[in-house]
């Protein structure tokens, strides 16, 4: 039982951390309806960025918070240099070019960082867990999940309570009408990809003072698929719900099912999962069914 | 300046000077001049294919002409873009209804309202003192002003998709008045409403431009000619491009080559029973 509990709570904890990339992840769909291929190379640089602040001394929260910044100007750059020509173009032409761009990133990544796995060092976090009860958990999880918290916090309510927020929603959802009402769609376009840049930064990087940090990381990217697909492609409490699905079925996965199938169970698990909830809601939990009367 | 000064002193609100937009080979608009003076509700008219929406995409910034002048109070904005020039006064509703069919009708409007907002993203995220008379100022507006003008009191708070056509286009025309435009750009409002709707739509047109409380210039394209024929103060009158003529509503009755062009050699007042 006990270790049923830990697995859930761990689940939790590192699903956490998978919903914050996928709110960025959305926030791109639902603006512009491109699905971002680069979302895994994004959270690899953010991650990077902040690993090196830290091996210069910077404290642990000061390095996060450059990576945010840095985060939010790559994500405008991005968007201004190589998808601002794009707007209007047939929307797989860009995604294509997100496919691009994850190349392009990686590359970048591995120029200047290498390919080894890097650690923080000293470590962030003590490794000496916290006890809740019966409950063992390691504080670099627990931590991870209290930042994932309060920065998902922030951008749902900025995007719900702000009207730059209702301003990118009514983009989203009718890009001719919301010009001809004033909002800027280059505006509202650079601030999703920025939002995006930083949401996978920290993600990455709270990744990365899990397990270390290396291209792998970027994997997240590609796991943020299903955990979106199980919330619905445009709904931003469904990534939220989604994320943290996927990091308990990851985890329950990992604790029970790898005695029998030895390997990768865990990894190619979300996949098995999203292939099968399709079949049943094409949808997800809370997407557009666009339910309209004509 | 001079010519800022003279568009001014004619009353004209918007002008278009020679207008030339092609797409490809294909020429949508030939020339085309307009001058739209305060105050007037200004029709356009034209068979399908004519250029009537092209034209209004050039007016919004949607288009950009490859020749001629855009000008709004004597200034040319011709390189400004649609939501620049939504903040200059220029407002327009949309053929097929562009609504934001997840949102509440309240929230489609008040994002029309959402440029007059003054307070900054800290204050106004944190609902303090200025921003929040701000905020009730504006919904005071929306309130009094918009929906009791436009009688959806009933339906505020339902997601605008799923209302029915005619519902959708009075949402559509409350979330442009509510960015408190000067010059109003109706592209075709009455299209696929009922008889009991458009006579509403109509009142709505004629109570916006003649209301002292709005006093809007409006441009109207329309093929309901006897609608048409009963608002407008001026009929711009637009066949493959190019114009036909401007003139009041009986000269564009009399003249030939409309009757010939648009009407076919039918009655004007025979598109509608």
């Amino acid at each position: 039982m006990d270790l049923f509990l830990m697995t859930i709570v761990t689940g939790i904890m590192v699903g956490s951390i998978y919903a914050l990339v996928a709110l960025g992840w959305v926030l791109i769909y639902k603006c512009s309806g491109v699905l971002n291929l680069a979302m895994g190379e994004m959270t690899l640089i953010g991650a990077y960025v902040s690993l090196s602040f830290y091996s210069m001394g910077v404290p642990f929260l000061l390095s996060l918070l450059f990576s945010l910044i840095i985060g939010f100007v790559l994500g405008i750059l991005t968007e201004r240099i190589f998808l601002d020509k794009l707007i209007g173009e047939p929307v797989l032409t860009v995604i294509m070019v997100t496919v691009g761009l994850s190349f392009f990133f990686k590359g970048i990544v591995e120029l200047i960082w290498g390919t080894d796995t890097q650690v923080f060092t000293p470590p962030v976090f003590s490794i000496d867990p916290i006890h809740f009860g019966p409950l063992v958990i390691g504080r670099v999880y627990l931590w991870s999940f209290v930042a994932a918290i309060v920065l998902l916090a922030i951008f749902v309510s900025f995007f719900k309570y702000t009207r730059w927020g209702l301003a990118m929603q009514a983009t989203a959802d009718d890009e001719m009408a919301a010009l001809s009402l004033g909002v800027s769609a280059r505006f509202v376009y650079a601030m999703a990809w920025a939002i995006a840049f930083m949401a996978a930064g920290v993600g990455g990087t709270l990744l990365g003072n899990i397990n270390g940090l290396n291209i792998s990381v970027g994997y997240l990217g590609l796991l943020v698929l299903p955990a979106v697909v199980l919330g619905g492609l445009n709904s931003i409490p469904g990534a939220i719900v989604g994320g943290i699905s996927i990091g308990i079925l990851q985890n329950l996965c990992g604790a029970y099912l790898d005695r029998y199938f030895p390997g990768a169970v865990k990894e190619i698990a979300p996949f098995v999962f999203m292939v099968i909830f399709l079949f049943f809601r094409p949808h997800g939990l809370w997407g557009w069914e666009r339910i309209e009367r004509v | 300046m001079v010519a800022a000064n003279e568009q001014n002193k004619n009353g004209i609100l918007l002008e278009l000077e020679d207008v030339h937009m092609s797409f490809g080979k294909v020429k949508a608009l030939n020339g085309i001049s307009l001058k739209v003076r305060k105050g007037q509700i200004h029709s356009i008219i034209g068979p399908n294919g004519a250029g009537k929406t092209v034209m209004m995409n050039v007016i919004n910034g949607l288009y950009h002409p490859q020749k001629g002048g855009v000008f709004f109070k004597g200034q040319k904005i011709n390189h400004l873009k649609p939501y620049v020039r939504a903040k200059l006064g220029l407002a327009r509703t949309f053929q097929k209804v562009e609504v934001f069919g997840g949102m509440t009708v309240l929230d489609n409007i008040r994002l029309g309202r959402h440029i007059h907002y003054k307070s900054g993203i800290l204050s106004g995220s944190l609902y303090l003192g200025k921003s929040a008379k701000e905020e009730i100022e504006h919904r005071t507006f929306i309130e009094e002003e918009i929906i009791d003008l436009l009688e959806i009191e009933s339906i505020r708070n339902k997601p605008v998709g799923m209302l029915p056509y005619g519902l959708q286009k009075r949402v559509e025309l409350g979330r442009a008045l509510a960015l408190g435009p000067e010059i109003l750009i109706l592209d075709e409002p009455l299209a696929g409403l009922n008889l009991e709707e458009v006579e509403d739509m109509a009142r709505f047109i004629l109570d916006v431009n003649e209301e002292k409380r709005w006093k809007l210039t409006c441009i109207l394209v329309e093929h309901d000619m006897g609608v048409v024929m009963d608002l407008s103060d001026k009929i711009f009158v637009l066949n493959f491009g190019n114009m036909i003529l401007d003139g009041t509503p009986e000269e564009v009755q009399n003249n030939p080559e409309v009757i010939k062009a648009y009407l076919g050699e039918e009655d004007l007042y025979s598109t509608r029973g």
